[in-house]
């Protein structure tokens, strides 16, 4: 019988099965943030267990709100840079190299097929884009990555997901996964694995892979996964050059990280997205959706483009087409956040920078902020914004607000006419 | 042990997320005693005020996909702050229910079934939860009314509650 990626992953880390099909796994990496490691960090103090387990395999950045924006936050973010610099942590990113976890990491190459990795964030499900397992844990389990390097999970169960089809334009990597999630429910893949797979998945940059395994978790999934393969090697191939003879050499090794063909899995299903259209959520759940052009004229207060779903590079190219020459509408408050200073420096490069502030749109350092309604644009009571982020619920970026999720693209369209638009609808 | 005792939550509805157990605005809060009064305060369920629903409630029992979201273990914690360590639901969000065992803390699903029957026989009443841990029993009570219940968790979770948690547990292993 065959193996899924995940099984492979998990066997391959084995550490110990305390009992049925609990595996306590070796991890490669755990990624750290100012949120949920600073009360782990004070437990491990308050028992006399300050010490990490390998300073090399922990990330840390503070991110999710910086810069401090009051005594408490800063109280966070001294917190997590004192205990850096006391464990010897050579990949911390502070203020000035920050940038939204999820979107920074992969950037720094810290995420490589076959990998387990955990951080206390429920978004850490990003990183199986590369074929790893990647798990968002709470801040328990992190105390115990960070001390022992171990995490203990259900043995992976997987749902495969083939998606068939072409694309039309304007539909991208996130109409994808908002249909998925519209399938399978916010919770049809608790306790499961997402893979990805099929030709669209194939075509599909490592970005959009990260913005389609970034919300397996909003179908309640424990890691999104897709197979490595030439397009892996090239985005990590300045890591790894001196690791591989050639790119081949390197795709062969990667692929071992592939799921059999007679493996077993808890669900099969085809998704075909040829007649895909663009979509928004209504309401206050994720799998909860409409068309974009079934909206109407539904206003919106506020644009917000960034996080770690649709913060990267491409999506502020994609956007910034829809912008260029353009005005956003005079009730509209615009929010750029690149999600990474490299995003930033690439964006001010290509002239997107000007496009969007020309535009009108307020662009802010990399973070988190407004995602989760800490900083940076949080919502008035009433208000409803536009966003290209992943989660739509009650009071998420900010108490009484009504969010629409949606691709940078009809972000994009909709801060130009001030209503929920899709971007075939912009001159 | 943590305490496994008394008076129920009944919170009638599906997919109640961390978020709504714990806003995000709370999480810049580094003590989890910080947390304790700003539980449920952003739940969106009719008839249900946090101001005055919480106080002397020891456990909930609600329905599906219970702390989905955010992987935020200050969901736990506002709970436990208030001396709710159990919640029953038909079932949970991986890192809500883990990060509930994690802290020595119960999170038992039962049947859809069982749970309407609860919802139908209990809500509304002042109910009392007795949690036999040994015998994995429950005993709910409510007047004259009273509903015992098995319950199964694995063997896993049930070492993690003896433990006390996670970081114990692991310390003895690992």
């Amino acid at each position: 019988m065959g193996k899924t990626i995940a099984e492979k992953i998990f066997d391959a880390h084995h550490v110990d099965t305390p009992s049925g099909d609990i595996h306590v796994i070796k991890l490669d990496a755990v990624f750290c943030h100012e949120i949920t490691t600073p009360v782990a960090i004070n437990d491990l103090v308050s028992r006399g267990k300050d010490r990490v387990f390998d300073p090399g395999k922990i990330k840390a950045v503070i991110d999710h709100v910086t810069p401090a924006k009051d005594s408490k936050t800063a109280e966070q973010g001294k917190l997590i840079r004192e205990w850096a610099r006391r464990q010897n942590i050579k990949d911390f990113f502070d203020i000035g190299r920050n940038g939204v976890c999820h979107a920074l990491f992969p950037e720094k190459g810290f995420v490589r097929p076959g990998y387990t990795i955990i951080m206390g964030d429920s978004h850490t499900c990003t990183h199986g884009a590369f074929g790893a397992f990647a798990a968002g844990v709470g801040t328990t389990d992190l105390e115990v990555g960070i001390l022992k390097g171990v995490c203990a999970f259900h043995y992976p169960q997987t749902i495969k997901v083939t998606v068939t089809g072409e694309l039309q334009k304007g539909v991208y990597a996130k109409d994808v996964v908002l249909s998925i999630i519209g399938t399978l429910g916010v919770n049809g893949a608790t306790n499961k694995i997402i893979e990805f797979t099929g030709p669209v998945i194939d075509k599909m940059s490592m970005e959009e892979r990260m913005t389609l395994c970034n919300m397996a978790i909003e179908a309640g999934g424990t890691s999104g996964v897709c197979y490595p393969d030439m397009v892996t090697v090239e985005y990590l191939w300045d890591f790894i050059k001196e690791d591989y003879s050639s790119k081949e050499e390197a795709l062969k090794d990667f692929q071992k990280w592939q799921s059999d063909s007679d493996a077993v899995y808890t669900d099969e299903l085809t998704h075909d997205v040829s007649s895909l259209k663009p979509l928004t959520t209504v309401g206050y759940k994720p799998d909860q959706l409409k068309t974009i052009d079934a909206m109407g004229k539904t206003k919106v207060d506020q644009v917000y483009i960034g996080s770690c779903t649709n913060g990267r590079i491409e999506d502020l190219r994609a956007a910034a087409q829809v912008l260029n020459g353009k005005k956003i509408s005079a009730d509209v408050r615009g929010v750029l956040s690149p999600a990474t200073p490299q995003v930033y420096k690439q964006a001010l490069k290509e002239g997107l920078i000007d496009i969007f502030m020309d535009a009108g749109f307020c662009v802010t350092n990399p973070t988190c902020g407004a995602c989760l309604g800490m900083s940076n644009g949080v919502l008035a009571s009433g208000e409803v914004c536009a966003s290209t982020t992943n989660r739509n619920f009650n009071g998420r970026m900010g108490k009484g607000g009504m969010i629409h999720l949606m691709s940078p693209a009809c972000a994009a369209a909709t801060a130009i006419t001030g209503y929920i638009t899709s971007e075939d609808k912009i001159q | 042990m943590k305490n496994f005792n008394g008076e129920i939550l009944f919170l009638d509805r599906a997919d109640i997320n961390t978020d709504e157990i714990i806003p995000a605005k709370y999480l810049t809060e580094i003590t989890k005693e910080a947390l304790k009064p700003y539980l449920l305060e952003d739940l969106k369920l009719n008839s249900f005020d946090p101001e005055k629903d919480i106080e002397g409630k020891k456990a909930i029992i609600t329905k599906e996909n219970f702390g989905c979201g955010s992987s935020r273990e200050h969901a736990p914690w506002a709970l436990e702050m208030n001396d709710i360590n159990v919640v029953i639901a038909v079932n949970f969000a991986r890192i809500f229910k883990q990060n509930m065992f994690n802290n020595g803390m119960l999170a038992v699903e039962l049947g859809e079934k069982t749970i309407n029957d609860l919802f139908n026989t209990f809500q509304g009443k002042k109910t009392r939860l007795t949690t036999k841990f040994e015998e994995s029993l429950f005993i709910f009570e409510s007047g004259e009314q009273r509903m015992e219940v098995p319950f199964t968790i694995s063997d896993f979770d049930r070492s993690l509650i003896l433990a006390g948690g996670w970081v114990e547990y692991a310390d003895l292993h690992y």
